[in-house]
C-alpha cells in the first residue's frame, strides 16, 4: 500500500477543504476503500477521516414524512432498525443481503453508495482497465465477462454496480444530500450515477471534495410498505454481489395495481429504474402475465457486453418472481436468508 | 508525522505509538501487543479469521485502520474466558467438534459472540448459518460451529426464560 497523509478534521466544511486537492480521499469504514488500496487499484495520497464528523450518524424524521439518513449510519444498524424496516422493508432486506455480519456492522451508508465494482479486471492491475486506468483499454470486453453489464454499457467498460442497498433506494426515488465547496445541494440517487460512456472513471456527479452527508427518503415511499421486496440472484447462498438482483414494490387498491416501482441490479454501471415496465403494471392485476409483461419491456433495450447473454433471460425472470413476491404481501419478518431464491419459512433448513 | 492512539484492549488500555498511518488494526494487535490469537487470513475481509469486538460489535480487523479507531474498546479472543474457564463458546466448540485445525477458530468464536450480542438470530438455525456466513471454514467443520453455537444461543435462551418466569 502507498503511504498516505492521515487528517481528521473536526467539521463538515474543513472535511471538504482537506479533500479537494488531487489524490485526497474520504476514509468512513473503509471496507472497500482499505482493500482497494491494498491491492494497489486505489492510491490516495491523503485520507481525510471522517468518522468523528459530528451529525452524520443519525436517522431522522422529516416533515414531509420521509427520512433523512445520515452519511455514517451503520449498513446493520439501519437494516436493523425496526421502524425503518417496517416502513422501508425492500431496503432493510437489501441491505441484509449485502456482504457479512462482520462488513454490515463497519459500512456505512454513505460508504455502500460509493463502493466501487468488483469487476475482476479492475482489481487486477496487470489487466487493462479504463476505470482504473483511463485510456489503457478493456480486458473485461472480451475476457470473462459472465457477470457483466447487460444495458448501458460501453465499450471503454462493461463493469457492473455492486451495491444492493442502491437499488431498493432508487426504486423509492432516494436523494442524496451531498456537502461541496459551493454548499450543500441535493441530486435523485438514480442521477447520481453516471454511465460510462467514454469516460468510466467517472461514476457519479460528484466533484472533489465533495461529501455524501445524507441519503433522503421521501414520505411518499412509505406507500409500498405492504408489498415491496428485494430479490438477488448470487453464485452462492450467501455473502456474494448478484448475478442479477431486483427491487419490486408495489401499491395494491382493490384488486389492481394503483402504482410499481422496479429497478434492477447487476445488470449496468448504475442501479437501473424500468420506468417503462412500471408504466405498463399501472392499473392491471397483478397476476404473472402482467408480470412477464412488464419484465420483457424492462429488458427490451438489453444486449450482452460477452458472455453474458443469460443475464438477459435471468433479469427477466427475477423480475417476475420479485414482483409474485410483492404482490403476496411483505413478510412480517424479514426471511432467515434476505433476498435469496431459496428463502424457506422459518426454521426450515434450506439444505434439507 | 507519527500518531498516537489509546486503546481498551481486553479491559487494559494500551498506548501505542505509530509511525505509520498504514497499520490495521489486526497487525497492531498481532505485531505491536503480540496478541496472535486473531489470524490472518486472506487479509482482505473475505474469510473473518480476523474478527474481533469493537464495543461489543463484531468487524473484520484486516480492514479497519488503526489510527482510525483511537480510543476504541476491542474484544480479541485472549480476552474471553476467565481464567482458567472457558467461554461458554469456546468450551461449546470443542464439545460439538466445531473445529479441525482451528485456525479459523477464534474469529468464529469472536463473530459468534457478536452474532449473540446482536440478538437477531435467536435459535433458528439457518440464521446462524446466514449470520456466520462470514467466517470461512477451509476444513468444513460448519455444521459442528453452527450446533455449538445453537447450544449456547438455547442456553441463553432458556436461562433467560427461568429468569423472566
Amino acid at each position: 500500500m502507498k503511504t498516505f497523509d492521515y487528517v481528521r478534521p473536526a467539521s463538515v466544511s474543513d472535511a471538504v477543504a482537506a479533500a479537494t486537492q488531487p489524490g485526497a480521499a474520504f476514509l468512513a469504514a473503509g471496507t472497500n476503500l482499505l482493500d482497494l488500496m491494498k491491492g494497489g487499484v486505489t492510491r490516495p495520497n491523503r485520507l481525510v477521516d471522517i468518522t468523528r464528523l459530528p451529525g452524520l450518524d443519525r436517522v431522522e424524521p422529516m416533515p414531509d414524512g420521509g427520512l433523512r439518513i445520515g452519511a455514517l449510519v451503520r449498513n446493520a444498524d439501519l437494516a436493523h432498525d425496526a421502524e425503518f424496516a417496517r416502513s422501508f422493508p425492500a431496503v432493510a432486506e437489501a441491505l441484509l443481503s449485502g456482504a457479512s455480519a462482520q462488513l454490515r456492522n463497519a459500512a456505512t451508508v454513505g460508504g455502500n453508495l460509493l463502493q466501487r465494482t468488483r469487476c475482476a479486471y479492475f482489481y487486477d492491475t496487470a489487466s487493462a482497465c479504463n476505470k482504473r486506468e483511463p485510456g489503457s483499454g478493456c480486458d473485461a470486453r472480451f475476457g470473462e465477462s459472465r457477470l457483466h453489464a447487460v444495458l448501458g454499457w460501453s465499450d471503454a467498460c462493461i463493469a457492473t454496480h455492486p451495491s444492493d442497498f442502491a437499488v431498493p433506494l432508487v426504486a423509492l426515488d432516494a436523494t442524496v444530500e451531498i456537502e461541496g465547496k459551493t454548499g450543500r445541494r441535493e441530486v435523485a440517487l438514480e442521477e447520481f450515477y453516471r454511465l460510462p460512456g467514454d469516460a468510466p472513471e467517472r461514476e457519479s456527479v460528484l466533484e472533489p471534495g465533495d461529501l455524501i452527508v445524507a441519503v433522503r427518503l421521501p414520505g411518499e415511499a412509505r406507500k409500498f410498505n405492504a408489498h415491496a421486496r428485494y430479490l438477488k440472484v448470487r453464485e452462492r447462498t450467501s455473502y456474494a454481489f448478484a448475478v442479477v438482483s431486483a427491487a419490486a414494490a408495489l401499491r395494491i387498491e382493490a384488486g389492481t395495481i394503483g402504482e410499481a416501482r422496479l429497478t434492477l441490479g447487476g445488470v449496468a454501471a448504475k442501479p437501473w429504474r424500468a420506468r417503462p415496465a412500471e408504466k405498463l403494471l399501472e392499473g392491471r392485476v397483478p397476476d404473472a402475465a402482467a408480470f412477464r409483461r412488464a419484465a420483457e419491456a424492462a429488458l427490451a433495450d438489453a444486449k450482452p457486453s460477452g458472455d453474458n447473454q443469460f443475464k438477459i433471460e435471468l433479469a427477466q425472470r427475477v423480475l417476475v418472481r420479485a414482483l409474485t413476491l410483492a404482490a403476496a404481501g411483505t413478510p412480517k419478518r424479514i426471511a432467515a436468508l434476505p433476498a435469496s431464491p431459496f428463502s424457506s419459512p422459518a426454521g426450515a433448513l434450506h439444505d434439507a | 508525522m507519527n500518531h498516537s492512539i489509546s486503546l481498551t484492549v481486553n479491559g487494559v488500555r494500551r498506548d501505542v505509538e505509530l509511525e505509520d498511518p498504514r497499520v490495521m488494526l489486526l497487525d497492531l494487535l498481532r505485531e505491536r501487543l503480540h496478541l496472535t490469537g486473531t489470524k490472518k487470513g486472506c487479509d482482505r475481509g473475505q474469510c473473518g479469521a480476523c474478527t474481533i469486538l469493537i464495543d461489543g460489535r463484531r468487524i473484520n480487523s484486516c480492514l479497519a485502520l488503526a489510527v482510525s479507531h483511537d480510543g476504541a474498546d476491542i474484544l480479541t479472543i485472549e480476552g474471553v474466558a476467565r481464567g482458567d474457564q472457558l467461554h461458554p463458546l469456546q468450551a461449546a466448540f470443542i464439545a460439538h467438534d466445531g473445529l479441525q485445525c482451528g485456525f479459523c477458530t477464534p474469529g468464529q468464536i469472536m463473530s459468534a459472540i457478536g452474532l449473540i450480542n446482536e440478538g437477531q438470530a435467536g435459535d433458528d438455525p439457518e440464521r446462524i448459518r446466514e449470520a456466520m456466513s462470514g467466517n470461512l471454514c477451509r476444513c468444513g467443520a460448519y455444521s459442528g460451529i453452527t450446533e455449538a453455537v445453537l447450544d449456547v444461543q438455547q442456553s441463553l435462551l432458556q436461562a433467560n426464560q427461568r429468569r423472566s418466569a
